[in-house]
C-alpha cells in the first residue's frame, strides 16, 4: 500500500533541506556584516502567515479541484474548529486535537 | 555538534538540555504527527524519513506536502517552504552576534540545528553575545545541549509515526492532523491585524486561483498578500502593526 518512491521527490526534499540551512543561518552565512534592503524587512512580516495561508485554504476548502459545493464535508468544519480553540487555548496540540475530535467522527461515522 | 566532548562535557549542555525537556512530550507529539500525515498524504516511507532526518523544520515540512503530492514544480514548493521559513531569517539577524567567532561549517551547523524554542530560550539565557573564551564555550554548549533535546524528541516519534502509519488504513483521513498542523501554525503567526488580512487575502487568493496550472494559486497568493500588505501599511493605524 505503501507509495513508491521517486528521485523527483527526493531531489525537492534535499533543497527543502537546503532551505532550512539558508533559512536558519541566512545572515550568518556570510563573513561580510550586510543587511536587507527596507523593503524585504517588511516582507519578512507578511510572507510567512501569506505562504501558510495559501496552502491551508485549499486544502479545507477544495474539493476535486473545485470550491466545495456541498457542506457535508468533514474539513469545514474541522479546519474553523481548530482555529477557534487556538485562539481560546493558544496551543497548537490543542488545534491539532480537537480539530481531529471534530473531523474523525464526522469523516468516519457519517462518510463526509 | 553534541558529538564534540569539549560541548557535551560542559555543565551548561546540562542545563540547556534540561530546560527544553518540560517541551519534549509537545515536540514528540507533533513529530509523531508529522511523520503519520506524511505518509498519509501520499508519501513513500523513505521520502517521509528522507522529511524528517534532512528538512528538519515542521512547518516546511507539512507546507510541502500538498505541493509535493499533487505535482507542483520543484520552484513553487521550495519558494512557498522558504516563505514558511522567513521567521528564522529574523532569527538568523539576532543570533549573529553570538556566531561569527567561529569558523563557518560550525556556525551553519548550529543554525541547522536552532529551531523556534531553542533559539527563544538560548536568546532570553543569554541575552548578550559572550565576549570572554569561557563565555563563549558556555553559551555553544548551552545551546548544543538544548537543541540536543528537541533534536532527539523530533526525530524518535517522527520515525515511529512513520512507521505506525502503514497501520492505519488512509480512508482514516489523518493526513488531515498535517493541515491543523497548519492551521495552528498559521493562527499563532498572525498575531497583528495586518498580518491577519494578509492570511485573509492569502487564503482567498488561493482558492479562487486554484483551478491554475503549476500551484502558481500559491505563488498569486503569497504575492498579492504581501503587495496588499504593503499598500496598507502605510494608510491602516500604527495599532494594525502591533500585536492585539
Amino acid at each position: 500500500m505503501s507509495a513508491k518512491t521517486d528521485l523527483w521527490t527526493l531531489a525537492v526534499i534535499l533543497g527543502l533541506a537546503g532551505v532550512t540551512v539558508l533559512t536558519r543561518c541566512f545572515f550568518f552565512i556570510l563573513d561580510k556584516d550586510w543587511t536587507l534592503p527596507h523593503w524585504a524587512h517588511r516582507a519578512l512580516q507578511y510572507a510567512p502567515v501569506a505562504a501558510l495561508a495559501g496552502v491551508v485554504a485549499p486544502e479545507v476548502l477544495v474539493a476535486g479541484g473545485h470550491f466545495i459545493s456541498t457542506w457535508q464535508d468533514a474539513r469545514i468544519f474541522a479546519g474553523p474548529a481548530g482555529a477557534l480553540v487556538y485562539f481560546w487555548r493558544r496551543s497548537v496540540l490543542m488545534t491539532i486535537a480537537v480539530g481531529m475530535a471534530v473531523y474523525l467522527p464526522l469523516h468516519l461515522g457519517l462518510g463526509w | 555538534m553534541f558529538f564534540l566532548p569539549s560541548i557535551h562535557r560542559h555543565a551548561a549542555f546540562r542545563e540547556g538540555a534540561r530546560e527544553m525537556v518540560p517541551l519534549a512530550t509537545g515536540i514528540a507529539a507533533w513529530g509523531l504527527m508529522t511523520g503519520v500525515a506524511m505518509v498519509k498524504s501520499g508519501m513513500s516511507v523513505i521520502e517521509a524519513l528522507a522529511m524528517t532526518f534532512l528538512v528538519y523544520a515542521g512547518s516546511s515540512q507539512l507546507a510541502s506536502i500538498p505541493l509535493i503530492v499533487s505535482g507542483a514544480p520543484a520552484w513553487v514548493i521550495l519558494a512557498t517552504g522558504f516563505c514558511v521559513n522567513l521567521r528564522f531569517v529574523v532569527f538568523s539577524l539576532h543570533l549573529r552576534p553570538y556566531m561569527m567567532y567561529m569558523p563557518r561549517w560550525r556556525r551553519l551547523a548550529h543554525g541547522y540545528l536552532t529551531a523556534d524554542l531553542t533559539y527563544a530560550m538560548f536568546t532570553r539565557r543569554y541575552p548578550r553575545p559572550g565576549e570572554t573564551v569561557a563565555e563563549r564555550a558556555e553559551q555553544e554548549a548551552y545551546l548544543a545541549g538544548n537543541y540536543f533535546v528537541t533534536w532527539t524528541s523530533w526525530m524518535l516519534p517522527g520515525v515511529a509515526g512513520i512507521a505506525l502509519a502503514n497501520l492505519i488504513p488512509a480512508s482514516w483521513g489523518l493526513g488531515f492532523a498535517g493541515v491543523l498542523c497548519l492551521v495552528g501554525i498559521l493562527c499563532s503567526l498572525a498575531n497583528t491585524p495586518l498580518r491577519q488580512l494578509s492570511a485573509l487575502v492569502a487564503g482567498a487568493a488561493a482558492v479562487a486561483a486554484y483551478a491554475l496550472p503549476l500551484k502558481l494559486n500559491i505563488v498569486i497568493a503569497i504575492s498579492l498578500a504581501v503587495l496588499v500588505s504593503f499598500w496598507l501599511e502605510k494608510r491602516a493605524p500604527v495599532a494594525w502593526r502591533q500585536p492585539a
